[in-house]
């Protein structure tokens, strides 16, 4: 009889991981433009090949890495390329954070495990699921998101001829149109929703192009403008016993 | 090359860092409302934060990436899927740049 219900639970935990999987696939498809660019970057800064491979492999990040090997190509120092990678990635402690009350009961290396794969994508994806994130699933949504992420710049470093100039411009909004179709429906169904989103992208705006506050970094400004759109969310409309 | 090596691992530590730290350390529920209801907006608001200004910058042309902004809202509001609305826009952005240089 255990073995029966060993069985069911490993039953549940492969369905877990294939709804996983199939939620990565545009995940990936939208990586592999950005990290093509990041390795086409990275080799021609002088870079050498396997290392722009490296970084992709054990960073998982865009703007990190496009930072970071920025620093490195202009010969900065080993601090001031910690710094602004950490401040880049700050943002990450948000998405964990929202993450921390949303998965399900696992032991504490699974969560390391599974913080690994934690991007802006994949934590949009999960964060919106309807029910408790289990780590197959996590699993699953994280694999092809890296693999495409390694293959993009794998194929970025090696190539000699680049993809036509307009078509390689036209892809970078492809992560960015992702964004807007995971938020976009939900906050047609809830008006608390769209006045978060509206908050932050007005607060955004306004650390991108006021006076001063355009002076903050693009890595302060998402988390500050997040963290004061999402406080009067909580304000404005707090969420009753049941839906939490 | 010692010092890129040790510059790619401290990049992967610091991004790393961010990422397990609440994720192990909270390990029970939260039990404040105002907590919960401000955890449950976040990622609206980090999607929002992130998505806007940014996207205008996202292609080689202002008035692209803004086609690209109007197509991906509108296919969104039709719920049309994660696929489509990105390759929607991708297109939208191609066509117009082609229209641009012409």
């Amino acid at each position: 009889m255990i073995d029966g219900a060993i069985l069911k639970e490993r039953k549940i935990e492969l369905t877990e991981f294939s709804r996983g999987i199939k939620q990565g696939i545009p995940i990936a498809l939208g990586y592999i433009p950005v990290s093509f660019t990041f390795g086409l970057m990275a080799v021609n800064g002088g870079i050498p090949v396997w290392i722009a491979i490296l970084i992709s492999l054990t960073n998982l990040t865009s703007a990190g890495q496009f930072a970071g090997v920025g620093l490195i190509i202009a010969d900065a120092s080993l601090f001031e390329i910690t710094l602004t990678t950490f401040v880049i990635n700050i943002r990450y402690m948000l998405m964990s954070l929202s993450l921390s009350q949303k998965i399900t009961r696992m032991p504490l290396f699974k969560k390391c495990i599974m913080a690994f794969g934690i991007t802006d994508e994949t934590f949009a994806v999960a964060s919106l699921e309807k029910k408790e994130v289990s780590f197959a699933y996590m699993m699953g949504l994280i694999t092809c998101p890296y693999w495409g992420w390694a293959l993009g710049t794998v194929l970025g470093a090696v190539t000699t001829s680049v993809l036509p100039e307009k078509l390689q411009s036209a892809m970078g909004i492809a992560l960015y149109a992702m964004f807007i179709a995971l938020f976009v429906p939900a906050s047609k169904k809830s008006k608390a929703a769209l006045v978060v989103v509206i908050l932050a992208v007005c607060w955004s705006s306004v650390f991108k192009w006021a006076p001063y506050l355009n002076r903050i970094s693009s890595g302060w400004s998402i988390i500050i403008a997040a963290i004061i759109a999402a406080t009067a969310g909580a304000i404005l409309f707090p969420r009753k016993e049941e839906q939490l | 090359m010692n010092k890129v090596l040790t510059a790619v691992f401290l990049m992967a530590l610091v991004t790393y860092i961010p990422r397990v730290f609440p994720l192990a350390i909270f390990t029970r529920k939260i039990e404040s409302r105002f907590f919960k209801s401000f955890l449950y907006y976040i990622p609206f608001a980090v999607l929002g934060a992130m998505t806007f200004p940014s996207i205008l910058e996202a292609t080689a042309n202002f008035y692209s990436s803004l086609v690209g902004l109007v197509v991906a809202l509108v296919l969104a509001y039709c719920e049309q899927g994660l696929m489509k609305v990105a390759m929607g826009a991708v297109l939208a952005v191609y066509l117009c740049e082609l229209l641009i240089t012409v």
